[in-house]
């Protein structure tokens, strides 16, 4: 135990809580979390939970950083162990001289013990069931002790955390008491029984600015409502329903008229994934902008569907929020493993336009890109969030809407235009950017209309089984793609004056633990050039920038390398100059994982030029 | 087959009274087989759409895959049209309609295409009302694949290889009853003067109108022992009455018998005359309906004309509560709430 002359650590922490899961702890959690975000101090939480509703083990991680990093670190400071099912594990998760938080009503069995980590028992049961009556309460509130004696033990202002709780229960007033006595349960009994100081300190900073904590996906659907999306087709999968779910409680407050009290918007909840993709499908052919929300297994399904919009097409936006495959795998956890399956969904040759958000503001600003894209490219555009990012709370800078954004509809054409066109051809490339005019039903009484189809086509939409027309259209929709390479958003580089030979690439979550990683490389005198990829199809300055590089180490949170298949089949990258930095076993990738095997390849290089 | 459409139509042909002749109402020349129940089809929707005056640039023709789905594209060439994939045709059209409510929407459909892969959704698209016209051209085999049996292929009946189907049939109308489905009728390809007022009626009526129209395939499913076949059906043919369709401005003559016609006021005002024949049915009753077709199906018997009609039927917009303007006409103001809300709803997140 720490005697309080240790210099302390301020402002860096990684702390898990071990729950049951359906115990009532996620909003006990939050409130910790958000309390520390109140003191100015950055804060990341991450959401490890089972794919059950009750009784099975559930974690969430805090990470607290002085210096702002967002992504997980390895090594455990605090476990608050509260699920006795998973105790062995989370005791021996703790690092040496770290902190374990226990219920002491009963006694800790000797399997647990440690010599070299720190024991805080609090008889958190004795205090629940003594103060409170009602055995729903008992349960619940041991987790807001747990918060009360961690406010306590780390300093974090108790006002801060009440006043969270004021505006948690906003409405529900008389749940605000209760739970302000049990954080002082828990404070008290902190501040009584544990006199000296840890070694560990959360202070009042000023490091956030105006950031925002939000999910992923509330950005994502938040996003649809800005984007103008009125038609929202989807069915339920973990972890992407709160998509459209936040999309309806958004539209429920922003899109609903004052005076009819109808709705500028329609959300069904499909019997299934084919069936929400083809409603989708079907709204925009109408020039209703359109959107679904799914995950790997739903963009199984939906394949046959994005095959024929792509074909036909019509333009279409899937926030893919990505889990852990394959088939059912571990459902709800992470990886960034439908990278191909999105690329290439449907038979035939097939590409789609895709996305990589790294932080919800991204999620925000690349779904509301992402309708602009399909509409002006008339092909499906998928949003590659994941489980990471969409059901965790991030810092992230504020959302941002320009009023002057006029939403881009693309080569849509009016009464007024087909009426001066001799012959309008649906398939006709007149800009020879490989995007060609589309009309809407009911535009025209005479002229535009054709009937879309998934059956080859000739430029006037007319049915054809003959070569030449086939190859026509492939080879433009080809052309179309290359188009699409510099209207998605670039790469964003990092470093990049090219003084490293070996570069790092990386893409969507890996984002926050790999900038980690290589601050922890650049403390060693290593300083890589890096680069994030934005999105597919790949343009040009992410080809010269590996091209520029000796090798490049993509970071990618799947096992097959996934991203280096797709840079190798459409960038023509060779595959010896692309190193894989690998993670993939369901939990958002940390930065010493990253900093490891980046330093592997770095010293296999070494070696291989000193065997030379 | 003729792979050459003739290109002269009488000049004076008669027009409708948005000066419309029936050719303006012609699609592409049918790649079907001569002589298939389809194409009769979708002579009855055009001939309906004439009728009608629509203009068919206000309709949107939707299908799925296979013979029947090749259909859309034989009729109303001026609409625009959605040739899906097999059997997801319900939800490109609830999509569509959800994003324009003001087109008519007839999606064309086939057995194997709605009783098989399709079944899924039919049967929620019927459980959501939507707005539309589905026609199934029900030949009891899959034409495309060279006449295998479908799902709504009765049992005993015989294919053209000679083989006894064992599987009892999915009967779309029954099953269109069950579910709810506020306009359920039954024709026969042959039997044009049945069908075009159905699809007329179908075309006025709120929310889903389901037709079932017998549709013989002519070489794969028109044998001795197919009960499918247009002798067959011919034979065992039994109508529940005979339908009129009255144009809203047209003056109304009671000149049936009191309790043998019923009629129906559409929302337009224009009116069904439903002339009873089937005895022990009544039209507006859901049950008596679901009977009638049992009775019928028991005695071998196919009984068609309007089985069953809710006039007061709404459909999906009126469930989600959605604005009249159709959703794909709603301008950028009205949808996008603007940087300052933004702002407060970041202020929220802190």
């Amino acid at each position: 135990m720490s005697d309080g002359k240790v210099k302390a650590k301020i402002n860096d922490l990684v702390i898990r809580f071990a729950n049951v899961n359906g115990t009532g702890s996620a909003s006990a959690n939050f409130l910790f979390t958000k309390a520390i975000f109140r003191m100015g101090v950055p804060v990341s939480p991450k959401n490890i939970f089972p794919s059950n509703i009750q009784g099975a083990p559930t974690w969430y991680e805090v990470r607290v950083s002085e210096k702002g990093y967002l992504g997980r670190r390895d090594g455990i400071d605090f476990m608050v162990a509260m699920n006795p099912q998973s105790m062995k594990q989370d005791v021996a998760a703790v690092k040496t001289g770290g902190y374990i938080i226990y219920d002491s009503t009963k006694i800790l069995h000797d399997e647990f013990i440690r010599d070299d980590v720190n024991y805080l028992g609090i008889p958190i049961m004795e205090m629940c069931n003594k103060e409170f009556s009602d055995p729903r309460q008992r349960q619940l509130f041991k987790n807001v002790v747990y918060v009360g004696a961690l406010s306590a033990l780390l300093g974090i202002e108790f006002d801060a955390i009440e006043k969270l709780v004021s505006e948690q229960f906003a409405g529900k007033e008389k749940l605000i008491a209760p739970n302000v006595k049990a954080l002082r349960l828990g404070s008290d009994y902190a501040k009584e029984n544990f006199k000296f100081k840890l070694n560990i300190r959360i202070e009042r900073r000023d490091l956030v600015g105006d950031s925002i904590m939000i999910e992923g996906n509330a950005a994502c659907g938040l996003g649809a409502v800005y984007a103008g999306a009125t038609v929202a087709a989807w069915y339920p999968i973990t972890p992407s329903t709160s998509v459209v779910e936040a999309f309806h409680s958004y539209c429920d407050e922003y899109r609903v008229d004052k005076e009819t009290g109808k709705k500028n918007f329609a959300i069904v909840q499909a019997e299934d994934e084919l069936s929400a993709i083809g409603m989708v499908i079907g709204a925009n052919w109408n020039g209703a902008r359109s959107f679904t929300a799914t995950s790997g297994p739903g963009v199984s399904l939906m394949s046959e569907f994005l095959g024929l919009a792509y074909y036909a097409e019509v333009p279409t936006v899937l926030i893919d929020v990505q889990r852990t495959g394959p088939s059912t795998g571990l459902p709800t956890r992470s990886q960034q493993s439908d990278i191909i399956s999105a690329a290439y969904a449907s038979h035939g040759d097939t590409k789609h336009v895709l996305l990589f958000p790294s932080t919800p503001t991204e999620c925000f600003n690349m779904t509301v890109d992402a309708f602009d894209l399909a509409e002006e490219l008339q092909t499906p555009v998928i949003v590659m969030s994941d489980l990471d990012l969409g059901m965790n709370e991030h810092m992230t800078a504020p959302l941002t809407w320009d009023d002057k954004r006029k939403y881009k509809r693309g080569k849509v054409l009016t009464a007024e235009q087909l009426d001066k066109i001799e012959r309008y051809g649906r398939f006709l490339d007149v800009d020879k950017d490989g995007i060609t005019y589309r009309t809407l039903p009911g535009t025209h009484p005479t002229k535009g209309a054709f009937l879309t189809r998934g059956t080859s086509s000739d430029e006037y939409a007319g049915y054809t089984e003959e070569p030449e027309p086939y190859v026509r259209n492939m080879d433009r929709l080809i052309r179309k793609f290359n188009t699409a390479k510099n209207r998605v958003p670039g790469p964003e580089f990092l470093q990049k004056k090219n003084n490293s030979d070996y570069a790092v690439i990386f893409f969507g979550t890996s984002t926050p633990p790999v900038l980690e990683a290589l601050d922890m490389l650049k403390e060693k005198g290593i300083v890589l050039d890096a680069m994030r990829i934005l999105s597919f199809p790949f343009n040009k300055a992410i080809e010269d920038f590996i091209s520029s590089h000796e090798k490049v180490m993509l970071v990618e949170q799947n096992r097959d390398a996934q991203m280096r298949s797709l840079l190798m089949i459409e960038a023509g990258i060779e595959p010896g100059k692309i190193l894989s930095v690998l993670s993939y076993d369901g939990t958002p990738v940390t930065a010493d994982n990253i900093f490891k095997q980046i330093n592997a390849h770095l010293a296999a290089k070494v070696k291989t030029k000193k065997t030379n | 087959m003729t792979y050459i459409r003739p290109k002269f139509r009488h000049p004076e042909l008669p027009e409708n009274k948005i000066g419309h002749s029936i050719s303006y109402y012609e699609g592409v020349l049918s790649t079907l087989c001569a002589g298939c129940g389809h194409d009769s089809i979708s002579a009855a929707i055009m001939q309906a759409c004439f009728e009608s005056n629509i203009e068919p640039y206000r309709l949107a023709k939707m299908s799925g895959i296979g013979c029947s789905s090749k259909a859309p594209n034989y009729f109303l060439g001026k609409s625009h049209g959605f040739n899906s994939v097999h059997g997801r045709m319900p939800s490109v059209t609830t999509g569509a309609n959800l994003g324009n409510r003001d087109l008519i929407y007839i999606g064309v459909s086939g057995d194997g295409d709605s009783a098989s892969i399709g079944m899924g959704q039919f049967v929620h698209v019927v459980r959501r009302n939507l707005n539309m016209v589905y026609i199934v051209m029900n030949n009891g085999c899959y034409g495309l694949t060279k006449g295998q049996d479908s799902a709504t292929a009765d049992i005993g009946s015989i294919s053209k290889a000679g083989s006894e189907n064992h599987f009892h049939p999915i009967d779309l109308v029954s099953l269109a009853l069950e579910l709810g489905a506020p306009f359920v009728a039954q024709s026969f390809s042959g039997d044009k003067t049945q069908l075009v007022p159905l699809i007329k009626a179908a075309m006025k009526h709120t929310g889903f109108a389901f037709i079932n129209v017998i549709s013989p395939c002519v070489t794969f499913n028109n044998n001795v022992g197919s009960t499918k076949s247009y002798d067959y059906v011919r034979e065992h043919i039994d109508a529940t009455g005979t339908v009129d369709f009255v144009p809203p401005a047209k003056e109304i003559t009671a000149e049936y018998e009191e309790g043998t016609v019923a009629n129906v006021t559409m929302h337009d005002g224009s009116l069904l005359h439903l002339h009873k024949l089937a005895k022990g049915w009544d039209p507006f009753d859901r049950v008596s309906a679901i009977n009638a077709v049992h009775n019928a199906l028991l005695k071998g018997e196919i009984l068609t004309g309007l089985l069953y009609i809710n006039e007061g039927s709404t459909d999906l917009h009126h469930l989600l509560g959605t604005t009249d303007t159709p959703l794909n006409a709603v301008p950028q103001e009205k949808l996008c709430p603007g940087s300052e809300m933004l702002k407060k709803i970041n202020a929220e997140q802190v």
